[in-house]
């Protein structure tokens, strides 16, 4: 065989260029952290790192416009790719837009941080364009690592490190999870391509029960990484102990690469048994929603309750998952892109609102908001409206679409059940809602001044959540269309 | 023969797991580790992927082994302190694991009825020279992602062993 068949042309790497960018920028960061001196004022390089993620949004539409597969196969840029790389690219632009204020004020800032978040971007964009089980596990090691070591970022922190440790224990061992079903699938079909797993067991030659096994396998290790009941333990903790901008990334970004990766598989390679586990994606989608939702009720702590709403949150994007249908993953691709939005708006929020140390991040320490800062508590009742998907938001139209989705599955158990579920999720919404116009303020201090980073991350999340909740089909156009690239 | 062999590594290989965890000395419990990386190796071997047999050797059992040793030897750990065990853990922990296990071998059993066993010297194609072009033609991209992958690691590793943030 003659090796220049292997050889990359110029088009592999144009579709491979979005991850190209972090990676360089994650690697001039480096060298770049190393230069500056120790005790110089690191704020620059976030600055730099916001210009490389700005720069590989750029390159998202460039990799589109060369759809096709690059590197033998290894990866494939589609529009589902570009739309999973563009919504996880948002995600890491407004963690870094939050976290260069963050990291001064709890003297923690340095480029390792930035360099961080590029690396897990990157991995993210390799989740979302594999198509091959072991970029799919690559792609996943790097986005996690980096997490792990995120989350507990403030060493000198306590709860920090304690949810870094449990994030990296558990973690790995769903990641175990995962790299077992990949080895039986690879035992199964001889193959790790996803189109060539689906063309092997769509033969039917090979084993069929130890594919499904496999399949389970995959499933446990993909629904831990989206936080899944009853594979959700770690997330309360994680989320809480985790810095406030960190918390935000990794509930919206990594999970939604997760998604990305868990639609793919499952509707790409193991569409020939999809009526074997679609009961198993019933319970789960069911399961997630009433733990995320029924614990979020009792907790007092801001991040807290939000983890728990994220949770919930996987639980409706699941319910869309388990359609099994071009309309069901376009939905669940329009509603992780809203719930980014949200999400990360009122994580952005809090993150001011905690206070050095991250003193500040119960209910109580919301009450008489809206007199103290009038526009602050606008902006995040906005994303709280839109998390409890009332209509004119976002999120009212993410929940729309999966349970019209559902419904045109004759999922009506489900359907009706999930909508139950979000009746109960607007009381704890409503609740901070309540501490925030209702009652007045515990101290009588002046605010401090919100950081142009974080006011620009709350601007731009609620625009964008009110603009989807008139015109969603600025992104559901999208959505559907890419959505067909899986099936 | 090949039977005898596959069956005496492939315990070996469970029972240096099994004591791996069970052991109460971390320097037992790193020798133990020792035993599953050999054990593997022949594993490996008995496949006909001679390079994977030597790159376990050399890299698992040589060398990140001995730097487990050394990096325990120098904290100085002294045996592990028993600590309480959740309730359900107790209780659940091994009955699940037994059920995995049949449930597992059922599978493979059920389908793979008809599998032959693995004969010494069947395969070929294992040696470096095959390994090496694979990853440098088909498998170049992951190739290189992996030094990504490490690099993060390397660099995780810094962030949380430097002594103070200020």
């Amino acid at each position: 065989m003659n090796p220049a068949a292997f050889y990359p042309s110029a088009v592999d790497y144009l579709r491979f260029l979005p991850e190209l960018i972090l990676t360089i920028g994650g690697v001039l960061l480096l060298v770049l952290e190393a230069l500056t001196g120790d005790n110089k004022d690191k704020t620059s390089l976030g600055y730099v790192a916001i210009a490389v993620v700005l720069g590989a949004m750029f390159a998202v539409p460039v990799a589109l416009a060369n759809p096709g597969t690059s590197f033998n196969g290894m990866l494939v840029s589609d529009g589902f790719a570009a739309f999973f790389r563009m919504v996880t690219l948002l995600v890491g632009l407004f963690t870094l837009l939050c976290s260069t204020s963050y990291l001064s004020r709890e003297k923690a800032n340095s480029g390792e941080f930035y360099l961080l978040v590029l690396f897990s971007l990157a991995g993210q964009g390799i989740m979302a364009a594999s198509n091959e089980l072991i970029m799919v596990f690559l792609g996943l090691e790097i986005a996690s690592i980096s997490s792990y070591v995120l989350a507990g970022f403030l060493r000198d922190d306590k709860r920090g490190s304690e949810a870094a440790l449990k994030y990296f224990l558990l973690g790995s061992f769903a990641t175990a999870f995962l790299l077992y079903g990949i080895s039986w699938i690879y035992g199964v079909t001889g193959a790790t391509n996803l189109v060539a797993i689906r063309e092997s067991l769509a033969a039917g030659t090979s084993g069929n029960s130890m594919a499904v096994a496999a399949a389970a396998l995959m499933m446990i290790g993909l629904a831990f990484k989206v936080s899944a009941a009853p594979f959700q333990v770690w997330a309360p903790d994680v989320y809480q102990g985790a810095p406030a901008p960190v918390s935000g990334f990794l509930s919206a970004g990594p999970k939604a690469a997760a998604f990305a990766i868990f639609l793919r598989i499952f509707q790409t390679s193991f569409e020939s048994f999809s009526s074997r586990y679609e009961p198993v994606l019933w319970i789960l989608a069911l399961a997630t929603m009433l733990v995320g939702n029924f614990s979020a009720l009792w907790q007092s702590n801001v991040k807290r309750m939000l983890a728990y709403s994220s949770i919930a949150h996987a639980g409706y994007v699941l319910v869309a998952v388990t359609t099994n249908s071009n309309v069901g993953t376009a939905a669940a691709m329009f509603y992780l892109a809203a719930y980014a939005l949200m999400n990360f708006g009122a994580f952005a929020a809090i993150t001011h609102l905690a206070g050095r140390g991250e003193s500040h991040v119960t209910i109580d320490d919301l009450k008489g908001l809206a007199s103290k800062q009038p526009v602050m508590a606008g902006l995040l009742t906005v994303c709280l409206l839109s998390l409890t998907g009332v209509p004119l938001t976002a999120g009212f139209f993410g929940k729309f679409y999966i349970f019209k989705a559902a419904i045109d599955n004759h999922l009506y158990w489900l359907s009706a059940l999930g909508l139950l579920n979000s009746a109960i999720a607007a009381y704890y919404y409503l609740r901070v809602l309540s501490a925030m116009y209702m009652h007045d303020s515990k101290t009588t201090d002046h605010p401090e001044p919100v950081p142009g980073g974080i006011q620009l991350t709350m601007w731009v999340s609620a625009a964008g959540i009110l603009t989807l909740g008139v015109f969603p089909g600025l992104v559901l156009d999208y959505a559907n269309r890419f959505a067909t690239f899986v099936k | 023969m090949d039977v005898i062999l596959f069956t005496f590594f492939a315990l070996v290989a469970i029972v240096g797991a099994v004591s791996l965890v069970l052991q109460k000395h971390p320097i037992s419990s790193a020798l133990s580790l020792v035993s599953v990386m050999v054990a593997l190796a022949v594993l490996f071997l008995l496949l006909g992927a001679e390079f994977i047999a030597a790159a376990q050797l050399v890299v698992y059992s040589g060398a990140i082994m001995v730097l487990f040793v050394f990096v325990i030897m120098l904290l100085n750990a002294g045996a592990e302190r028993e600590s309480r065990k959740g309730g359900l853990a107790q209780f659940l922990g091994l009955p699940l694991t037994a059920i995995l296990l049949v449930f597992a071998s059922y599978v493979i059993t059920q389908s793979m009825s008809n599998a032959k066993a693995v004969k010494f010297g069947a395969f070929t194609g294992g040696g470096p020279r095959e390994v090496g072009w694979e990853l440098f033609t088909r498998y170049l991209l992951p190739f290189e992602v992996t030094s990504i992958l490490i690099l993060i690691a390397i660099a995780g590793a810094v962030v949380l062993a430097r002594k103070e943030i200020d």
